[in-house]
């Protein structure tokens, strides 16, 4: 861990000014996946701006009958939340099924939207990475990929995006609120947060350098039948090989997103329209142009079969 | 964080230290040389560990968990992957386990910070403590506090009626054998004593109720 | 004391103390977070700094140059050591790579540099200064590629490579059932909770460890051959041992590292290798290909058993002695066994948890599965038909000195319900799970190593027990206690333990199962020699004498041990050594494994179910800590089974995977209830205790088990370790 100053934000914009006048500088929050990374010197903040202390932990209500999550609202908290697991439970579903309690408690909504990927050749200082260092090339292309993104990919990046979290947020439409070293505040949709790797892998959101996330927003529940089905190699405290999300509504309409397929939770339009067709449809549209390796062809096999889960039980509920 | 009471006035008592901070204290002394990059500065904090007020004047990177071992020599707590991929370094901080590796000791100026010592002594142990010695819930010792105190807040997490991964109703959360698994997966056991760790957070759970 | 007739009564057998399963005598020290592991002795060094390695970046090669200018200038550093200022270094004879390279580089992340500094932040800091220019080398590191080449060891534990009995190629070609298949294990790392990690201190010429250790005598050897200084100027000091599991059976870089950053700086430093570098820093299991043929008839008796084997190594490296239980487990008049080695440049392969029969088993006992269904007998049955009592390479001359195998499938099957196991595969369903049970037989070579102890009795009666044996998890504390105050008719609360010190006997150390058995035999021999002592200052015959209440009964008289010892106390040491009867006869540990497990029909995500398993492996000295060695075994069956894999990179010739995040061990949710069984038995050959090893036995033949289930449970048959749900969902959709 490279050394730092640190100073203690008093006001989001505060935050965010200071940011700006200090490049290089970080926000931190729980800490969970940037001490982390700085330990391995795979991030080198110079200044570390700690936010936990400003006014953002807080779920309330919104004038049109959603919720507005504070960025510092952890995911314990989050999870545990009357009106989440009522009206959200994907969301609560979603984060329960991350990471551990331990961890849990002290994560952030805003930084596990954050998270950065967990592929290998990110974590190792000593291999080419992209991401880490633009220029170096993807280790992953030829190497141990059974893990990495299928859809989306470039050939400079196959990364996938860790969180469960955010592939519920996507499903659930959520806007993410930001502000500004100006004082400014912008509102981006979940599908424009994240992005895909393209050429440039390093750059993983749309936020601005200093802007910080202050809430993430969901627009009033839709009602249905929520599910969150996480496949993993062992039975808790791993990351996800591949997540669907769903909500089911009424007249067989139906919305998905998908996690550990992309540099971002996946969602289409096609396959949302497909939901009516069946499990093996909606695979079809979701799984459009996919990209795979020998090691994570399966991927495409995982999400179909998941998929006919996530319907067979869908039935018996029904 | 929850909105309670307690919450409410930690903020309120660090808003006054927060604006101390804005200005921190530098201190020269021999291990606070100015780095390559201009910029190392020793900065004071006062935790609150097993009751105790203890100030430490700290390299800013020094997390919690090197904060308790290295600098308050309370080394009951264990560094086993310094990751958070692994749990023994479980801490109970304003009420809540975290991994102590994960943050930084400066985060938690003013906190209320339980370690494995704070929760007992060889001659006065903790339910927990004399529970996982009765149930042989440990072989090498060293995930041990880390699980003991995991067990502490897990029996708490249920009360307060945090749900988890295997809560079939997100709103009906009860004591069983699955929801400690699922809760107590992020203290990892090597030696493999988990059948024993239930078997005693089982007996103190039914202890309390009884 | 000398072992070499079988034992007779003697104190032991009463059973008071010994066999008993009381709580883990150094348990309160360790739940309380009091007991000291080897990176926290403020107390000992109380002004340590701090050393971080520094790894190689490459697999193979040399370094051009190294730059330890920047690191040298950064706050706080005191030190940095490197080859080039490290001075003239041996090898131990136990390391294959050295364990400070440079300017030749062995394996990845082999130690290059020690950077020392005042707080571990500026060591973690100035480690990345180093500047290392490397010309990178050609290396070997795709076993299935370098099978081709790979050669017969010279020996495999003492014994040939190779073995033959009978004529193993016409039978096999004769046999009226066949199974001739391959089966591959992966890498795996042990993982321990605590990381290798070790202070050091010179004084003067004296170098003291304390460092995470499993064989304190071997280490003292190690470290002074590596420093080149004498045995007499090193005292290694280990405690209280994180876990091992054969990780820390040799002095590996965290204690090179300490004691020369402690001579440059010039005070006590301490290292711990960082969780990153601990799988291709250290050492690892090797990756097999192994081969298997059996022949039988068609009622499944076994006519000709072939086990062949394929593991890698760094050069001067050993193989992974897969096929040893092969030659001892089943009947089969005509049999064969070989081991091949192949040079690879990944790190160094060396012993984990049952080296050998772990991932031996994983296969020989699958293909016992399958000759089972091709047989179409009941997989128990299978094996119980094959038994044999005696070593079946050498013949009747040479009986096992105890076999309860077939007991173990007996007994285990009736506990476990195995008569509720559909044989046909795939027809069981429960929910979305298709559920299936596996069997597997257990078995682990019972290896006997000398020991020692010193037993004392100070002025007021107290007893202290002191040995360099070492507590891994094992309960060493424990049953040494137990063993003592069986020997000496008092309770084991009135002794006291010390471990893990080279300034007391040498013993057996903790590995490959031997060190329950053997340390409480040399302490069973020092109480003969305390006994006799005691007696002999009482004015008694020790062969008539009663140990018992704290009191020395004979002739009428019974005198308090405080009161034999005298004022000034006394103490004795001996130590056990064992003769012939490891050749006379065979010696092995037995078991039966059984599995539960439920296959996610749509995902193929196995968890396990139920577990439960019948062990017979002699006297068992406390059956709680006992069987805690047997369900952390068990589990550690769960994840060779199912998730744990190195993973090589071929082209950068490394363990991607290098982190707890990223290899998988079982977590709480994966491990239901396990059921474990002892077998009555008492082992006269084995030593005087008469018990044999248990902290290997219970993974051996677990993960076959689980293998053996999901076949049961989907009709998948998987022969590729880890068995993970691509490899499942795959079987599936092909079925």
């Amino acid at each position: 861990m490279k050394a730092f100053t640190y100073e203690r934000a008093t006001s989001p914009a505060k935050a965010a000014a200071a940011a700006v006048a200090n490049p290089g500088a970080r926000f931190i929050a729980g800490g969970t996946n940037l001490l982390d990374l700085m330990k391995l010197q795979i991030e080198t903040p110079t200044h570390l701006i700690d936010v936990n202390r400003l006014d953002l932990d807080t779920v309330r209500e919104t004038s049109d009958g959603g919720l507005r999550i504070g960025a510092l609202v952890r995911n314990t908290d989050l999870a545990a939340h009357k009106k989440v697991r009522r009206d959200y439970a994907v969301l609560s579903r979603a984060l329960l099924s991350g990471a551990s309690g331990q961890l849990r408690n002290k994560a952030t909504t805003a930084g596990n939207l954050l998270q950065r990927t967990r592929c290998p050749y990110f974590y190792d200082t000593t291999k080419p990475c992209n991401k880490r260092r633009p220029g170096t090339g993807c280790a992953a292309l030829a190497g141990f990929n059974r893990n990495m993104a299928i859809l989306g990919t470039s050939a400079d990046c196959i990364a996938t995006h860790p969180s469960d979290m955010a592939v519920a947020m996507r499903l659930l439409d959520a806007t993410v609120e930001t502000v500004a070293a100006d004082g400014s505040s912008r509102a981006i949709p979940i599908a424009d947060f994240h992005r895909l790797p393209g050429t440039t892998p390093d750059i993983e959101t749309a936020l601005a350098p200093g802007e910080l996330v202050t809430a993430v927003v969901l627009p009033r529940p839709i009602g249905g039948s929520h599910v969150y089905r996480k496949v993993r190699d062992r039975a808790s405290y791993a990351f996800a090989v591949i997540s669907v999300a769903a909500i089911f509504g009424k007249d067989s309409n139906a919305r998905f997103a998908f996690g550990g397929l992309a540099h971002k939770p996946w969602r289409t339009e096609a396959a949302d329209a497909a939901a009516a067709a069946g499990a093996n449809a909606v695979a079809d549209a979701a799984l459009a142009g996919a990209k795979t390796t020998e090691h994570n062809r399966f991927k495409t096999d995982l999400v179909r079969r998941t998929l006919a889960q996530v319907y067979a039980q869908q039935e018996i509920r029904a | 964080m929850k909105d309670s009471p307690a919450a409410l006035s930690r903020r309120a008592v660090l808003g006054g230290s927060a604006a101390l901070c804005a200005a921190p204290a530098i201190h020269a002394s021999a291990n606070a040389q100015t780095a390559p990059t201009g910029k190392t500065q020793m900065i004071a904090t006062t935790l609150k560990v097993n009751g105790k007020d203890v100030r430490l004047t700290l390299d800013p990177r020094t997390t919690l968990l090197d904060a308790l071992r290295e600098h308050l020599h309370l080394t009951g707590t264990k560094k086993g992957c310094d990751h958070g991929q692994c749990g023994a370094c479980t801490v109970i901080v304003e009420g809540r386990r975290i991994n102590s590796c994960l943050t930084l000791a400066l985060m938690h100026d003013g906190d209320d910070i339980t370690t494995i010592e704070g929760l007992g002594t060889p001659d006065k142990m903790h339910p927990m403590q004399r529970a996982f010695v009765t149930h042989d819930g440990f072989q090498c010792g060293y995930c041990t506090p880390g699980q003991i105190c995991s067990a502490v807040a897990v029996l708490d997490e249920i009360e307060a009626g945090i749900p988890s991964h295997v809560t079939e109703d997100l709103d009906k959360v009860a004591f069983s054998d699955a929801e400690v698994r699922e809760r107590m997966s992020g203290n990892i056991c090597r030696c493999a004593a988990y059948p024993n760790i239930v078997a005693a957070i089982r007996d103190v759970a039914e202890g309390e109720k009884a | 004391m000398k072992f070499d007739q079988p034992a007779t009564i003697n104190p032991i057998d009463r059973a008071r103390v010994v066999g008993q399963p009381i709580d883990r005598i150094d348990g309160p020290a360790k739940v309380c977070g009091t007991a000291p592991y080897a990176y926290e002795r403020h107390d000992a060094a109380p002004n340590a700094a701090y050393g971080w390695m520094v790894g190689s970046a490459i697999a193979k090669g040399t370094i051009n140059s190294i730059d330890t200018r920047a690191a040298e200038a950064a706050p706080g550093v005191l030190a940095v050591v490197t080859h080039a200022n490290a001075g003239d270094l041996g090898k131990g004879r136990m390391n294959t790579a050295t364990l400070l390279g440079g300017p030749s580089i062995e394996h990845h992340d082999q130690a290059l540099a020690l950077v020392v500094a005042e707080t571990l932040e500026q060591a973690r800091d100035a480690a990345k200064l180093v500047v290392i220019d490397y010309a990178t080398g050609e290396g070997r590191f795709d076993l299935a590629a370098a099978m081709r080449g790979a050669t017969a060891p010279k020996d495999v534990q003492g014994s040939p490579a190779d073995t033959r009995t009978g004529d193993f190629d016409g039978a096999f070609a004769k046999a009226a059932v066949k199974i001739d298949q391959r089966y591959t294990t992966p890498d795996h790392s042990h993982a321990m909770m605590e990381p290798h990690a070790t202070t050091a201190a010179w004084t003067g010429d004296k170098l003291t460890l304390w460092s995470s250790n499993q064989m304190i005598a071997w280490s003292v050897g190690e470290i002074a051959r590596t420093l080149k200084i004498k045995p007499d100027n090193v005292q290694v000091i280990a405690p209280y041992v994180g876990g091992g599991f054969g990780a820390k059976l040799f002095v590996r870089a965290d204690a090179l590292l300490a004691a020369l950053g402690a001579r440059a700086a010039g005070r006590p430093v301490k290292v711990a290798l960082a969780r990153a570098q601990i799988p291709n820093n250290t050492t690892h299991r090797p990756a097999t290909i192994q081969r298997i043929r059996l022949g039988a008839k068609k009622d499944g008796t076994i006519e000709a058993i072939g086990h062949e084997v394929w593991s890698g190594d760094l050069p001067g490296g050993g193989v992974e002695v897969a096929a040893l239980q092969t030659r001892q487990l089943y009947a089969g008049k005509h049999r064969m066994t070989k081991h091949r080695l192949a040079v690879l440049d990944l790190p160094e392969g060396n012993a984990m948890r049952a080296p050998g029969e772990a991932v031996g088993l994983l296969a020989l006992e699958v293909a016992m599965d399958e000759l089972a269904e091709a047989c179409d007998v009941d997989p128990v049955e299978l094996r119980i038909k094959n038994d044999v009592q005696y070593d079946p390479e050498v013949g009747p001359s040479k009986p096992f000195s105890s076999r309860k195998l077939v007991e173990c499938l007996r007994e285990g099957a009736t506990r476990f319900g195995w008569d509720k196991r559909n044989p046909k595969p795939g027809q069981v369903r429960d929910g979305q799970y298709l559920v299936g049970m596996g069997v597997a037989s257990a078995f682990r070579g019972n290896i006997v190593m000398k020991s020692g102890a010193r037993v004392a009795i100070d002025g007021k009666g107290r007893i202290t027990v002191s040995s360099d044996m070492t507590d891994i998890g094992t309960g060493s504390y424990t049953i040494i206690a137990q063993t003592a105050a069986e020997m000496l008719g008092v309770e084991a609360s009135d002794i006291t333990v010390r471990l893990g010190d080279s300034s007391f006997p040498a013993s057996a150390g903790s590995g490959g199962q031997w060190g329950a058995n053997s340390a409480t035999a040399g302490v069973y021999a020092a109480c003969m020699a305390m006994r006799s002592q005691l007696a002999q200052k009482a004015g008694l015959n020790a062969e008539d004498a009663l140990f018992e209440d704290g009191m020395i009964k004979a002739a009428g008289k019974a005198i308090p041990l405080r009161e034999a010892a005298g004022r000034d106390g006394l103490s004795v040491e001996d130590s056990i050594s064992f003769g012939d009867l490891t050749d006379r006869y065979a010696q092995a540990t037995f078991g039966a494994h059984f599995a539960e497990v439920g296959v996610d029909v749509y995902t193929g995500e196995v968890r396990v179910r139920r577990m439960g398993g019948a062990f017979a492996a002699g006297r068992i000295l406390n059956p709680k800590t006992a069987r805690s060695q047997v369900i952390g075994a068990m589990t550690m069956g769960v994840g060779a089974a199912l998730m744990e894999e190195l993973v090589v990179d071929t082209r950068f010739g490394y363990f991607v995977n290098h982190d707890m995040a990223e290899y998988h061990v079982p977590v709480h949710a994966d491990i239901p209830e396990q059921d474990v069984l002892f077998i009555d038995e008492l082992d006269d050959k084995s030593s005087p205790m008469k018990a044999k090893g248990v902290g290997e036995l219970g993974l051996c033949g677990a993960g076959a088990a689980i293998a053996n289930a999901i076949y049961n449970a989907t009709g998948v048959r998987l022969r590729d370790y880890p068995l993970t749900l691509n490899k499942v969902i795959a079987g599936m959709a092909k079925a």
